[in-house]
Formats: structure tokens, C-alpha cells, sequence
């Protein structure tokens, strides 16, 4: 999918500030915490992947920063603006939240639907920028169609190009290749990567983690409370050592002899039969110390691989230890 | 408070179409007019010259006041909570649009077919009366202080009761149940101008200046109301 071209709109408000950032907040239903002690910080043109299990909050965060709800305490900053109130009409103008449900009017036609929407958001010719945003998804073709007739997938689309015709700072995708098939979704990512060279900030909720690793400059990942974020290979680091795992034809005599003498090696375990996991500073540092060890003392190496754990690894680590924990 | 023209003309023109679209309503909107014309011509054909003189001293025409009391109950009850059950509030209010502009806008395209299918089937009927009732009973039941009951209340009525069923839509959790109280709360303004109609309470200048006064400030009361129960968190999330 191609790219919009315009620079994102809205005026005013602290250039200086984050794209969007969130100190403390907390929103409760009742006694229900929905999410709670909220930190972060995101960057103009940043993507972050925000990640968590099915109820843990991503949603009322999202509807939270977009002004539909009020949080019950704490502060947040979206597009430079402070999330009060008062704000509420300038912050939705320079931001657009594309809703899990595409939520169309499914009586009216493709183009009617973004015509509407472009009104509403008072862009300038609103023609000609519907019609960008049709390209831009690929449905310029299918702009008289009625909603309901499309598929999922192509709803999917519309609404996408319904959240970018203002052409916003901020930009929150709530699961938005849900329904698509793979090239759709391929599309929809390659649409991601233009609009974060333009300096979108884009705040992507999924359950995709693959998607996530792949398109996210960092990750959160929320469980109530925000679990962590950053890099997907930084909370790899956080969460998991960085490990080599030897493998030999038959037991080694003395591990300890063998291994902890050699330069980046901080322990080792034996995890099957002539199978050591080494817990290393570095892996590729230290696997050419561990290879001379290793043929100095006789061993016949099979395999020498560090370890590598996945955006998913994380991921189940950080909600397994919360489910043992008895966290929400 | 300003109100944004562009904001309130996109909900209008969104609204309007999606009306001409939905057979449902359109049917709802014409129904009612059709119950109430077919009773009265029968009866008003039936009239004979001599029957005409006690008609002189009654409002008849004024049972036609019912039309606006009760069509755009009917579709303003489905504004808010259709919107909710179809799952496009939401992308509604992510944007820029105040909750004031969202339901005047809502109103109008409610108001609008309201009062034309009134106008419209009230001339029907003045038409059918002229032509086709007695010469001396289309005398007594066509008057020009009627005729201009009727052009001034149909909207004030129609807007009254549009906000009533506004009012109850954005509380209401289902259609049906919004569009049943709307009608039923439409129900007063009916029994009032029947009563008129059937001189129960006497028609004066007086009466229909201190009514239009009356309706007037309870429209704008009307949208004040609507706006301050129209709460997005209940809406979105179901909650409270």
C-alpha cells in the first residue's frame, strides 16, 4: 500500500513535548481497574508495539489517550497537548484511532463513508484527500461499493484509510490486520513503514507478535499494569541471558575445567546428555573461546549455536511469571 | 457555545442518506401518517352540509398535530443507541465533533423529513377536503387561524419530540426498547392536541402564544438535556 504524502496535520501545542506520553495514569471502572500506573514515554515517528492478553487494558488505554474516556487519575500528553477536557477537540483533530471494529456505515458507500469523515474532521479538499487515502489502501476501485458488501479485509481497509484522512500526529491501529490475508496484511505493514518516514508516531495494539518485532521500533507490554517496554532485543536481554548451547557425541569429563576457564563464559548447566547451555556475556565473543576449549579438550562438537529467543519468548515469559504471581 | 455549520451539515447529510437507505424507517415514517389521515377523510367525506355549522366552533385540523408529535419519534429514538448496537458510534466520536454539534445534527436530519412528510400530508389533506368533502364542511374545517396553528406548531412539536427520543436514545441499551418510551413519551403531545382539537381546552390567540413560547424554550432545553446525559464513557463502554 502506498504511503499518504501530506505532513501530518495539526498545529500548535509543545513541539519539544513527546508524541504522546502517559505518567501514572489509571483508569478504574468501579472497582474494576481496567489499567493502572501507566508510564511511558513515545517519541514523534515512533512505533510502538503495544502488546498484552485479552482484558489486560490495551483497549480502555487506547480509548483513554484518545479522549473517549476520562482516566481516573494520573496525566498523559497526546500530540503535544495535555489530556484534559478542555483539550479534547484539538488532541482528537491531530490524532485518529482506528477501532478494532471497522465500524462503518455498511448502507452507505465506500466514499460516502470517508466523505463524511473527512468533513468531520474539516481537512481541506476533502475530495481529493479521500481519494488519496483510497489509493493509499488500494480501494480507489471499489470506492461506489456499498460497506456491507465488502469483506472483512476490505472494511479493514476503508477503515484504515477513514483514520488517515486528517492526517494525523498520532496515529493508534488497534489489531488492524485482524482479517486480512497475508498480502493484505503485507500491505498494510509496508503502509505502516511510510507513514513512520513521515513522522507518524503510531501506537500499534496486536496480539501479532511477529508483526509487532517486525514493525515496532519498541514494545509494550501491558497485563494492568505496564509489564515493560522497550526494544524487543533489549527485553530479550532483560528477561533472557544470553546463552550458547554445546552439543558433543558423548559427555565431556570435567565441564567446569573446560568451560569456565574461557574469556565471556559465566556458568554453564548440562541440559540433556552431552548437551551444556553456557551463560555468556556475549555470544559471539565468546564462541571461539569455547571452540578452542572444546577441541583442546578432545571433544567431538557437534554443534555450537547461541541461543535466540523471540518477541513470543518474552512475551509468555512476562505473563507466565505474572500468572504465577497471581497478577491480573 | 459556537456550533461548527460543517460538522453539524456532515451529520445531516450522513443521517439522510442512511435514512433514504433503510427501508425500516422509512416505512415507520410513513405508517403513522397514513393512520392518521384514512379515519378523519372517511368521516369528513362522509359529513353532509347540515352536519358543518358545529364544526365552525371546533379545531379539527388541529388532530393533525399528531403527525409531528409522533413520526420523528420513531427515528430519532434509533439516533444514538442505532449507532451504538451497529458499532459506528465510536469512530463518531473519535472525531473532532462535540456531543452539542453530533445530536443537533442528529435532530435536524430527523427534523427535516419529519415536518415535510407533516406539511405534506396535511396539505394531502386540505386537498382531499376542498375537492372532495361537502363545500359548506370544507368551509367550516378550513380556517386561517388553524392553517397557522398548524405551520407553527408541526416543528415546534416535531422538535420537542425529537429530543425527547434523542434524550431517551442515548440511555437506552436497545433499539426497540428506545423507539417503544420515544412513542410513548410522544404520547402527551398527541392527547393535548386532541383534547384542542376536540375543544377540551379552548383554542385561544393566548393558548397558542403561551404553547409556541412554551415548546420553544423546551426544544432548547431539549438539547441542552440531550447533551449533558449524552455521556461518551456510558456509551462506549457500556459502564455506569
Amino acid at each position: 500500500m502506498g504511503a499518504m504524502n501530506a505532513v501530518p496535520g495539526g498545529s500548535g501545542g509543545d513541539s519539544s513535548a513527546p508524541a504522546l506520553s502517559a505518567d501514572r495514569l489509571c483508569k478504574r471502572f468501579g472497582s474494576r481497574v481496567a489499567f493502572d500506573d501507566v508510564t511511558f514515554e513515545i517519541g514523534h515517528g515512533e512505533v510502538v508495539g503495544f502488546l498484552g492478553p485479552n482484558g489486560a487494558g490495551k483497549t480502555t488505554t487506547v480509548r483513554t489517550l484518545g479522549t473517549l474516556l476520562v482516566p481516573t487519575s494520573g496525566s498523559a500528553t497526546v500530540a503535544g497537548l495535555a489530556l484534559t477536557p478542555d483539550n479534547g477537540v484539538e488532541i482528537r483533530r491531530r490524532i485518529s484511532i482506528m477501532p478494532e471494529s471497522p465500524g462503518l456505515y455498511l448502507r452507505l458507500s465506500v466514499l460516502e463513508n470517508l466523505e463524511c469523515f473527512a468533513n468531520l474532521y474539516e481537512v481541506p479538499a476533502a475530495s481529493d484527500r479521500v481519494d488519496r487515502a483510497l489509493r493509499a489502501v488500494h480501494l480507489a476501485d471499489r470506492a461506489h461499493d456499498t460497506c456491507g458488501s465488502l469483506s472483512k479485509g476490505l472494511r479493514q481497509r476503508v477503515a484504515l484509510a477513514r483514520a488517515l484522512l486528517n492526517d494525523p500526529q498520532v496515529l493508534f491501529l488497534d489489531e488492524p490486520t485482524s482479517g486480512l490475508d497475508p498480502v493484505a496484511a503485507r500491505e498494510v505493514h509496508d503502509l505502516i513503514d511510510g507513514l513512520r518516514h513521515r513522522g507518524v508516531t503510531i501506537f500499534l495494539t496486536t496480539h501479532r507478535l511477529d508483526e509487532a518485532e517486525r514493525l515496532c521500533d519498541r514494545v509494550a507490554i501491558l497485563n494492568t499494569t505496564l509489564r515493560t517496554i522497550g526494544r524487543p532485543d533489549q527485553l530479550r536481554d532483560q528477561i533472557f541471558a544470553r546463552t550458547l548451547t554445546v552439543r558433543t557425541v558423548g559427555p565431556i569429563p570435567e565441564p567446569d575445567r573446560v568451560f569456565l576457564g574461557v574469556p565471556g563464559v559465566a556458568g554453564w548447566r548440562e541440559d540433556s546428555t552431552a548437551t551444556y547451555v553456557l551463560t555468556v556475556t556475549d555470544p559471539a565473543l565468546a564462541a571461539p573461546g569455547v571452540t578452542r576449549a572444546l577441541v583442546t579438550a578432545d571433544a567431538d562438537v557437534l554443534s555450537i549455536s547461541a541461543s535466540h529467543h523471540s518477541l513470543e519468548d518474552v512475551y509468555l515469559e512476562l505473563i507466565d511469571n505474572d500468572a504465577q504471581a497471581g497478577r491480573p | 457555545m459556537s456550533v461548527n455549520r460543517r460538522l453539524v451539515r456532515a451529520i445531516v447529510d450522513k443521517e439522510l442518506r442512511e435514512f433514504r437507505r433503510n427501508r425500516y424507517l422509512v416505512f415507520g415514517m410513513a405508517i403513522i401518517p397514513v393512520v392518521f389521515s384514512i379515519q378523519p377523510l372517511i368521516t369528513v367525506f362522509a359529513l353532509s352540509s347540515s352536519e358543518s355549522a358545529p364544526l365552525r366552533h371546533e379545531h379539527v385540523l388541529l388532530y393533525m398535530l399528531g403527525i409531528p408529535a409522533l413520526v420523528p419519534s420513531l427515528v430519532a429514538a434509533y439516533s444514538v443507541v442505532g449507532e451504538r448496537e451497529q458499532g459506528t458510534l465510536e469512530p463518531l466520536l473519535i472525531t473532532p465533533i462535540r456531543r452539542e454539534e453530533l445530536l443537533l445534527g442528529k435532530a435536524l436530519a430527523t427534523f427535516v423529513p419529519s415536518v415535510a412528510v407533516a406539511f405534506g400530508v396535511y396539505g394531502l389533506f386540505l386537498a382531499c377536503v376542498e375537492f372532495f368533502a361537502q363545500p359548506s364542511v370544507a368551509a367550516a374545517l378550513i380556517r386561517p387561524s388553524d392553517l397557522l396553528a398548524q405551520l407553527l406548531f408541526t416543528p415546534l412539536l416535531a422538535g420537542w419530540s425529537i429530543w425527547i427520543a434523542i434524550v431517551i436514545s442515548t440511555r437506552a441499551n436497545d433499539v426497540r426498547v428506545a423507539q417503544q418510551l420515544a412513542t410513548l413519551a410522544s404520547l402527551p403531545s398527541v392527547a393535548l392536541t386532541t383534547l384542542i382539537a376536540l375543544n377540551a381546552i379552548d383554542a385561544s390567540l393566548t393558548t397558542a402564544v403561551v404553547a409556541a413560547a412554551a415548546l420553544l424554550l423546551l426544544n432548547r432545553i431539549g438539547w441542552r438535556v440531550a447533551s449533558a446525559v449524552f455521556d461518551r464513557e456510558r456509551l462506549i463502554t457500556g459502564t455506569k
